[in-house]
């Protein structure tokens, strides 16, 4: 049985990697008219000459997929826990466990492909 | 285990939100579960719209221009105000829950102190950062175009 | 609202269910004619003796001690003997049972869902020496310190405020509650007691504390300042540092061992047989 006190822990220890590595983001996204880092063309965050060029950084491409696993395990396990505190029977726990790991694998390639294709794509730009 | 019998009385769902007149603190945990929930739902949404990067120049244009309306814009603001509290707010929790700032055991001499008095100043200080974050965010939202 | 300002007469709503008669409870209105220093549950007895006979509560000993009388008034969980009307400050005083748990009837829950917890949790002291615990050779050494790690947890009542008065327990029968997981912390920390592998086997799964959300509630509302909030947090902190290894274990307390070749001074009288 997976013991919810390793779970419980890995919760705490992705929530602390999504608090450095989320900061970072909001950091670039939102605070680019005051802070203006990792945005070498200027302007704003999300123009296409910034992205490219964050997306061909292997250290971004890296920290992403990083984010992107704590928090999809971060934000799966606490959906998993709202739903179980309903109070669900045993076999639809199950399924339900089951699911959220589907789907929590199914987005995590999903979005390592998108970091590593735009990773491939900008660098043979 | 005896069964229990009676007529249930579980405040539910409902419960996790009020059924009573809680202090600040309960507060406090209802909107981190209201704001993890949205970022959740954010989140799921985010990955697949910036996976148009990958797909090159246009196709992240058109992904970008289709979220570039005031309700897109307000609704990601909101987003960012579920971050600002929802972070700062954990950090709270994951050093309380780790029995870090919980004060030690004592002999209760009425009127109680209790673990909510020792972070009363972490409480504040959350509350204080959060709105402190999201003013910065609003100015760079709105005003710093 | 001082009790000067209360009025003479001061209406209570309470939720009444009678289990044969009806199938949802309902709100039944009554008339209290109030006096300083009067509690709730003075309140109820008036209203059994001189309006409505049918009406069930809890209570024994009156004086906040026995845990008997939790209710939701005004909403929140607290103790009917323990809440002055006065200190409410309305002239409507709304009692319901305590929420979370099943309405036997009227004011009076089911509390087995919260002992089935308790009891899952081993809340007695589990040691290798059964024959030391059946047949007492003399008391266990325990300083004022190592007691004072667990003395605060050992004054809980059972009056289920705490549970009432959880958001976890709002929805989810497998939580144990504040006062399981407290009692479970009141002998882990006890140095009398070597149960904590065997309380750990439970509490690292389901059972355990991995639901509590520090909602803090229940600290807030127990009448005997228990702080079961702050048990849980700290229970968390010794489960996850055993599970690095680095919790800190003290040795189990031993017997006080009368040490050897001692006089007793003159004039000091002997201390008086033992009775077991």
């Amino acid at each position: 049985m997976i013991r919810d006190q390793k779970l419980w822990t890995w919760h705490l220890a992705a929530g602390m990697l999504i608090l450095l590595l989320l900061g970072l983001h909001m950091a670039i996204m939102h605070l680019d008219s005051l802070v203006g880092i990792f945005n070498p063309a200027g302007g704003h965050a999300i123009d296409w000459e910034n992205v490219a060029a964050r997306s061909q950084s292997l250290f971004f491409m890296v920290t992403y997929v990083l984010m992107l696993g704590a928090a999809l395990f971060h934000g799966l396990y606490g959906l998993r826990n709202i739903l179980f505190e309903l109070g669900p029977p045993s076999p639809l726990r199950q399924s339900l466990g089951w699911a959220l790991i589907l789907v929590g694998l199914g987005l995590f390639v999903f979005g390592t492909w998108a970091a590593w294709a735009s990773y491939q794509n900008t660098l043979s730009v | 285990m005896l069964e229990a019998k009676g007529h249930p009385n579980r405040l539910g769902i409902f419960g996790w939100f009020g059924g009573g007149r809680w202090g600040p603190d309960r507060y406090l945990y209802s909107l981190h579960r209201l704001t993890g929930l949205g970022l959740l739902t954010y989140f799921v949404l985010h990955i697949v719209l910036t996976s148009s990067r990958a797909l090159g120049q246009s196709a992240w244009q058109e992904s970008m221009a289709r979220v570039s309306g005031p309700i897109f814009v307000g609704g990601e603001f909101l987003v960012f105000m579920a971050f600002a509290f929802h972070a700062i707010n954990g950090v709270r929790l994951v050093f309380a829950e780790l029995g870090l700032g919980v004060g030690k055991p004592i002999e209760p001499v009425y009127p109680y102190k209790t673990v909510l008095d020792v972070q009363r100043p972490w409480v504040v200080t959350v509350l204080l950062l959060t709105g402190l974050l999201v003013l910065v965010g609003a100015l760079d939202f709105f005003v710093w175009q | 609202m001082s009790e000067n300002k209360l009025p003479e007469t001061i209406i209570f709503r309470i939720r009444r269910l009678a289990p044969r008669r009806a199938e949802k409870p309902s709100w039944g209105e009554y008339s209290v004619t109030y006096e300083p220093g009067m509690t709730v549950l003075d309140g109820l007895w008036q209203i059994k003796e001189r309006v409505d006979s049918t009406l069930a509560w809890r209570a024994s000993c009156r004086m906040g001690v026995c845990g008997s009388c939790g209710m939701f008034i005004n909403g929140r969980p607290r103790l009917g003997c323990n809440t002055q009307i006065s200190e409410l400050g309305t002239a409507v005083v709304t009692v319901a049972p305590l929420p979370n748990f099943p309405i036997i009837r009227d004011l009076v829950p089911d509390l087995r869902p919260m002992f089935d917890h308790h009891t899952a949790l081993s809340p007695y002291i589990i040691r290798d020496d059964v024959d030391e615990m059946e047949r007492p050779t003399g008391e266990f050494y325990q300083s004022a310190a190592e007691m004072e790690r667990y003395l605060q947890f050992s004054y809980c009542i059972k009056c289920a405020c705490c549970v009432a008065a959880c958001p976890t327990c709002a929805t989810d029968s497998e939580y144990p509650g504040p006062m399981a997981l407290t009692q479970a912390h009141r002998y882990n920390t006890d140095t009398r007691d070597d149960g904590f592998e065997h309380r750990q086997e439970v509490l690292a799964n389901e059972a355990g504390p991995w639901r509590c959300h520090f909602a803090g509630e229940c600290s807030r509302v127990c009448p005997k300042g228990v702080d079961p909030g702050k048990a849980i947090q700290l229970m968390r902190r010794e489960l996850v540092a055993d599970s690095f290894g680095l919790r800190h274990k003290t040795p189990v307390a031993e017997i006080n061992v009368k040490p050897d070749g001692i006089e007793r001074r003159p004039g000091i009288p002997a201390a008086p047989e033992p009775t077991l």
